[in-house]
């Protein structure tokens, strides 16, 4: 890194570690899916606001992981389904998806599982990824764990490096499937903190079952219920996530969410 | 430490057997005979031994590359899994030791005909254990490849293959366990060196007692090869449990 040449390879690469591209709205109209015969939704219309999170809550079994999947591209929408973009171009390559499990590579290091994406595209990470890898890891607060192997990590560290995998990917919109629903109530109050801190300005779809989490992270929360589900109109709690935990007026919201998820 | 303790036990069992039935020495030669004859004997049975040690080796890494690259290529390819596949599994069915005299036959009375059928008994081993673990890849880990745009070759390369090294481990391991055999049973068909053939010559002879001084060491190769091959095996893989324990 000297002399011009350095300079410039410094404006072609800028180290910045999240550049979070325009907000994407997304639209899915008339999605289906069917389960032994049975509808577990049909007909179904949902959309993503761009730049903002969706929190879709819902018991286990609803459907609403599969609805997940479908935007993701994971599960073929079925005839007559059509998910599109806000603006109007192709969804692929767009959208990072996270798990509840962390799928992190056992045999890789820290820093490596980081760097999983452009491998798997066939890329050999150059110098300016791994900066941005590690200025991810530092995000996480996860420095100097990089060389270290997933199995030397705690579960909550765990899912910290996917939710740095996740955002290395850098795009316009990040699915989450109940991320963090395996891990212990403080582990997971620190993870809600750091992704909304994270992940704010894209368009994120976050689908959980727990209504506190969702009335913490959720700009707006639609509750997804009945066989085959309808989804709820959007519910708005006031303020910016993430929000307190002991703040009362949630808590008079989760009491609202959870009359809707009994209805 | 255990293990000699039970060799030792079965040593002594031989020997009192050796004693008490008065079984001749060409039927049966007590364990010291065959100590004996291994020590004076060295000279005649180090060549032989090292030919069959080369025979197993060449054998074994020859087996484990085509094995390995057979399975990625049925793993990879649609068309080579629905024509290859079948011949593999049912090809499984043919006694591999049916073959020797036609590999002796077509590869000559040396070493590549030992090769070859070293070779011809790992490869199934291989090929199998690896492709049964290229298959069953982690679903999560296929979908998040799928949501990161993963090409084709990287996602084999980069994950199908290294998700499946524990199943190639189990199959390189079948693979040292066997090598032996395919390497003496070439020798047996025919063959001017190597341990198998040193047995041949001297149970033809009556010298029973350097038979099993051939065999010993047949067995001391063996048990190192595996030996060898399963500890640098938990090297490789160190993030693999054995027993609920990590290396």
């Amino acid at each position: 890194m000297d002399g011009p040449s350095g300079v410039a390879d410094a404006i072609a690469n800028p180290p910045a570690p999240c550049a979070a591209a325009a907000p994407l709205a997304v639209r899915v109209t008339g999605a289906r899916l069917c389960f032994d015969g049975r509808p577990v939704f049909e007909n179904l219309d949902f959309s993503l606001e761009g730049g903002v999170t969706t929190c879709l809550l819902g018991p286990s079994g609803v459907g609403k992981s599969s609805l997940l999947r479908l935007v993701a591209g994971l599960e073929p929408p079925g005839p007559g389904a059509t998910i599109a973009a806000g603006d109007g171009g192709p969804l692929a390559g767009r959208i990072a998806w996270m798990a509840q499990r962390d799928l992190l590579l056992p045999w890789a290091s820290v820093l490596d599982n980081v760097l999983t994406g452009p491998r798997l595209r066939g890329v050999t990470p150059d110098a300016a990824m791994r900066r941005r890898a590690h200025d991810l890891l530092d995000e996480v607060g996860l420095a100097d764990r990089a060389g270290a192997r997933p199995d030397a990590l705690s579960g909550g560290m765990r899912q910290r490096v996917a939710l740095a995998r996740t955002l290395f990917e850098d795009r316009a919109v990040v699915l989450m499937d109940e991320p963090f629903s395996a891990l212990d109530a403080l582990t997971r109050l620190r993870l809600q903190d750091l992704s909304a801190r994270l992940l704010a300005g894209r368009t994120v779809l976050l689908v959980t079952h727990d209504p506190l989490e969702a009335l913490r992270l959720g700009h707006r929360i639609h509750v997804m219920t009945g066989r085959p589900a309808g989804i709820g109109p959007a519910l708005e709690p006031p303020g910016a996530p993430p929000r307190p935990v002991g703040d009362p007026a949630l808590l008079a919201l989760q009491a609202e969410l959870l009359g809707r998820l009994a209805s | 430490m255990r293990a000699l303790v039970t060799v030792a036990v079965l040593l002594a069992v031989w020997q009192g057997v050796v004693a008490a039935t008065g079984v001749p020495r060409f039927i049966l030669p007590p364990p010291g005979r065959v100590a004996t004859t291994l020590w004076s004997q060295w000279a005649v049975i180090g060549p032989h031994a090292l030919t069959t040690l080369a025979e197993i080796l060449l054998g074994l890494l020859l087996g484990a590359a085509l094995g390995a690259a057979a399975a990625m290529t049925i793993a990879q390819f649609a068309a080579a899994r629905r024509w290859l596949l079948p011949v593999l599994v049912a090809s499984q069915a043919v006694p591999v030791f049916a073959l020797a005299p036609i590999l002796v036959l077509w590869l000559g009375y040396g070493m590549a005909s030992k090769v070859a059928m070293a070779c011809l008994v790992i490869f199934f081993p291989v090929v199998l254990a690896f492709w049964d673990g290229l298959r069953r890849t982690e679903p999560g880990w296929l979908d998040l490849a799928r949501s990161m745009d993963a090409r084709p070759w990287a996602l084999l390369w980069r994950l199908r293959v290294p998700a499946a090294l524990p199943a190639l481990a189990s199959g390189l391991r079948m693979a040292a366990a066997v090598a032996p055999i395919g390497a003496v049973i070439g020798e047996w068909v025919g063959a001017s060196r190597g341990l198998g053939f040193l047995m041949l010559q001297a149970n033809a002879r009556m010298q029973t007692d350097m038979v099993f001084a051939a065999l010993a060491v047949l067995a001391v190769l063996a048990v190192a090869l595996y030996t060898l091959v399963d500890a640098g095996l938990r090297r490789a893989l160190p993030w693999i449990p054995y027993d609920g324990v990590k290396e």
